[in-house]
């Protein structure tokens, strides 16, 4: 199992593997960082604020004189937890809908996709403004707030994909057989377009991480004194101007789990698993 | 003379996956005069496309010319640098692609694409250059050849499109023209319009060509010398007439064999029960909204009536759009008809999908053409065929695995294929695989659908023999959709042919050999080029049609009048034809009746 993991990641080009590096670390950030983190959340534990690198704390301070590293440990797991369950989440959604448009017919595919129009209209900031303004900011909320953001374009992209395949010949000859739309969409088209809807998946995540912290940096995602990594940068945007370490850091971090996942993605494209 | 053209020890390589370099093409010697037309034989990958490019200096990526001299005129082609390429491609050698409607560009005017070769090089002013084309145009007779040059490539037809590419190939006077399977994508009956053009401007202007095709018959008309190609190396080559008569190497011979189809003879029939296994009455089937008379919008299909015998062999041909695929379809009930049933064994079948029982999805197969886009990519062997085993006949496990192998073992693939993907496989292993999934259902009938088109002509004959030994052994039916009589001729026991949606003959086999033909059957039959040299000469300068008054409207007229040689003004053009049966047993869809027919025909046949 191992081994053929190895072997498998071996055989993927240099910038896949080099995705592939930076998603582990992250992963593993997000699963074990609490547990590493040298001080608690919301303990103001430095002597100065936006201190710089030192024995006591690695990454320095921020703000209010807490710990940057045990901060983006603890922030990471929400970043990548909440992006990784809001991505899965629409992209499951968006493909299910697609694949029952693609073999339903125009009954089925003709509402289905006016409706994922309409969705696609309504500006997807402005959306999650209103439901946390209405509803206040929650997990569960800022999770569902993602994932019906980018079910409509999710939707779009494996329709297209599934449309066409429905006319491939071996789907003909699979309805001609008698099969079920169910074993038509699951193992007749589905296996056919993993490849690009793996990729769309990781640009979803990408962009869900950006809309996060884009909600964060507003006030409005994960509330103190817990923090993800847009809410980081935001509440040490006031370091910005001596470059502090407490503003770099989760900008950094962001910027290397959205690069990572990217390169993995595009090196997995072409190759069956 | 000496040669004008000269290729010596030419050897392209290229890099696998592995990085090894290895040969596409070694040892590659010929040279032609000026004048001379040589054609390159071989099946796919033979490398006589890769022979053709390496004369415009060109290798496809991933392969490099590595070795051996090319010399056209006076320049030596390996030795030059990419501008002196440039100045000499399109301008001195030319170059003629398979596929002229994807050659096109669809936003400009054919006449800016036809004289943008000798615009480009600076050869002669536009107004000239104009002047020039449009006697190309004339030269290759083409329709108005002063005003198509104004047209845009949607509004020609794919004949027009391949002699339009080689008036642009020839409007700088090239010392030596490339032809590429110039005309493997047409129709038959276009396919002699065109390279009846095509012989005529090479004559005329006494151009130097080389021409890569995998027919044998179309290259007897064009060839003056012979080189027949095999995995990358030259096994024979001859002036045209030894090739083709006094083949020497055993590969031409094999080569020669496929091309002229042997007879299958049919097998006998024990008993034949009442009903025959599947009856067409009064079909009419096409797309769009369907009106107040019973037909839709764009009818494809119409009045088709047959009947397939258990065991027999139906051939169904006509060239494309006629409607042959959407008759397999109608059958298989991918599209419900709008008019007619499908009986199965004297039951009526349901008209779609909706309400077919399991057990007659599993009585008919569908077989498709392209056993690229008929095979799930992304199943391997085992799954392709276990999915019907299980399906049908509720086949598990070691039950099924062992079924599989003995599918595999009736067409002749080995037991190691089972876990690969169809990816990895020939073109010939991937149509058996294609094959052998309609088999797993024990169907009653096999509809193919140009089962032997996409393939070589060896490999394509050795699919016929599959099938025709299959049916032996196994009693199924075939329903054998086809573009080219002469397969059909010699494995069917009925054909039907179909023009435009409408069965204009239909008979046994027999009945194909002699005149008389309806009208259209004799073209198709007159267009199969043969095996000889001078044959597109003889059979015809291009016929002229007799003249006729303006067709009478509201009347369900003769759809092949306008293209008709045989046809009656003021009988053909004002009233609907009827059918009738000939002497020998066809019946034809036509106004013509015996005599007049074999007084047409006779001559020709």
């Amino acid at each position: 199992m191992t081994a053929a993991a190895l072997r498998w990641a071996k055989a993927l080009p240099l910038s896949a593997r080099i995705g592939l590096s930076l998603v582990i670390f992250w992963l593993i950030v997000a699963l074990v960082g609490p547990m590493l983190a040298p001080y608690p959340v919301g303990a103001f534990v430095a002597p100065d604020v936006f201190d710089g690198m030192s024995a006591q704390h690695w990454l320095g301070s921020d703000y209010l004189g807490r710990d940057v590293l045990s901060r983006l440990l603890s922030g990471a797991r929400y970043t990548m937890g909440l992006a990784a369950a809001a991505a899965l989440l629409a992209s499951a959604t968006g493909t299910a809908l697609a694949l029952t448009a693609a073999v339903g017919g125009a009954k089925v595919d003709e509402p289905l996709s006016r409706f994922m129009d309409t969705l696609i209209s309504i500006p997807s900031k402005i959306l999650s403004l209103v439901l946390v303004a209405a509803f206040g900011s929650s997990l569960p909320l800022l999770l569902l707030i993602a994932a019906v953001t980018y079910v409509p374009g999710n939707y779009r992209i494996a329709r297209a994909l599934a449309v066409n395949l429905a006319q491939m010949d071996y789907v003909q000859v699979a309805r001609a057989r008698g099969e079920g739309r169910l074993h038509l969409a699951l193992r007749e088209i589905l296996p056919n377009m993993i490849h690009p809807l793996l990729a769309d998946f990781g640009l979803r995540f990408v962009f869900i991480v950006l809309l996060l912290s884009g909600l964060s940096f507003l006030g409005l995602g994960v509330q103190p004194p817990d923090a993800d990594l847009g809410s980081l940068v935001r509440e040490n945007i006031s370091g910005l101007g001596e470059g502090a370490l407490a503003i770099l850091m989760p900008a950094l971090a962001i910027a290397t789990l959205t690069v990572g996942v990217n390169l993995l993605i595009d090196g997995l494209k072409g190759k069956r698993p | 003379m000496t040669a004008h053209v000269e290729v010596s020890g030419l050897r392209v390589t290229a890099r696998n996956a592995t990085g090894e370099t290895f040969p596409i093409v070694s040892d590659i010697d010929f040279a032609l005069k000026r004048g001379e037309v040589l054609a390159l034989i071989g099946e796919s990958g033979s490398g006589k496309t890769t022979i053709a490019l390496t004369l415009l200096g060109h290798a496809r990526p991933g392969a490099t010319i590595s070795g051996g001299s090319i010399r056209v005129g006076e320049s030596q082609i390996l030795s030059l640098n990419a501008r002196e390429l440039a100045e000499l491609r399109g301008n001195r050698i030319a170059y003629i692609a398979q596929s002229a409607a994807s050659a096109f560009n669809p936003s400009r005017t054919i006449m800016d694409q036809v004289i943008e070769p000798a615009l480009i090089h600076n050869l002669m002013p536009r107004a000239q250059a104009e002047k020039k084309a449009v006697e190309l145009f004339r030269a290759l007779a083409l329709p108005f050849p002063d005003m198509i040059g104004s047209r845009y490539p949607h509004q020609l037809s794919g004949g027009q499109l391949q002699r339009l590419m080689a008036a642009m190939a020839l409007v700088t006077d090239p010392e030596l023209v490339i032809l590429d399977e110039p005309t493997t994508a047409l129709d038959v009956t276009t396919q002699i319009e065109v390279l009846r053009a095509f012989k005529a401007v090479v004559l005329e202007r006494g151009a130097t060509a080389i021409y890569v095709s995998h027919d044998l018959a179309v290259v007897a008309q064009m060839a003056d010398q012979i080189v027949v190609l095999n995995q990358g190396r030259i096994r024979e080559k001859g002036s045209a007439d030894q090739i083709l008569h006094r083949p020497a190497d055993d590969y031409t011979k094999t080569l020669m064999a496929a091309a002229r189809p042997a007879i299958r003879p049919t097998p006998k029939q024990a008993d034949i029960p009442a009903a025959p296994l599947l009856e067409i009455r009064g079909l009419t089937a096409g797309y769009g909204r369907i009106g107040k008379d019973g037909r839709p919008r764009i009818p494809v299909l119409r009045d088709i009536d047959l009947k397939i015998e258990r065991g027999a062999t139906l051939g169904v041909i006509g060239e494309s759009g006629s409607g042959k695929s959407t008759m397999a379809r109608v059958i298989a009930g991918l599209l419900p008809p709008a008019q007619g049933e499908v009986l199965l064994n004297g039951e009526p079948l349901p008209p779609g999908l909706k309400g077919r029982s399991r057990d007659q999805f599993r009585r008919i197969q569908l077989v498709f053409q392209n056993a690229d886009t008929a095979l799930n990519p992304a199943h391997t062997v085992e799954q392709i065929l276990s999915r019907p085993l299980a399906f049908y006949h509720g086949l598990k496990g070691n039950a099924a695995r062992l079924r599989v192998l003995e599918l595999l073992d009736l067409i002749r693939l080995p037991a190691s294929v089972i876990d690969r993907r169809c990816g990895g496989l020939s073109g010939g292993q991937k149509q058996r695989i294609n094959l052998a999934r309609a088999l797993a259902a024990d169907p009653e009938l096999i509809l193919c659908d140009e089962v032997t088109s996409a393939l070589d002509t060896v490999v394509g004959a050795a699919i016929l023999d599959l099938m025709a030994e299959l049916r032996k052994e196994l009693g199924v039916a075939y329903m054998f959709i086809s573009h080219d009589i002469s397969t059909v001729r010699a494995i069917c026991d009925d054909i039907l042919v179909l023009y435009s949606g409408n069965m204009v003959e239909m008979g046994g086999r027999e009945g194909f050999r002699d005149a008389p033909f309806h009208p259209y059957t004799d073209l198709l039959i007159g267009s199969v080029p043969e095996m000889r040299a001078g044959w597109l000469e003889e059979s015809g300068a291009v016929r002229s049609l007799p003249l006729i008054g303006a067709p009478a409207e509201d009347v369900e007229l003769c759809r092949f009048l306008p293209r008709c040689a045989a046809r009656i003004d003021g009988v053909c053009n004002v009233l609907a034809p009827p059918r009738h049966a000939l002497a020998k047993g066809n019946s034809i869809l036509c106004h013509h009746g015996e005599e007049s027919l074999t007084k047409v025909q006779g001559v020709a046949a």
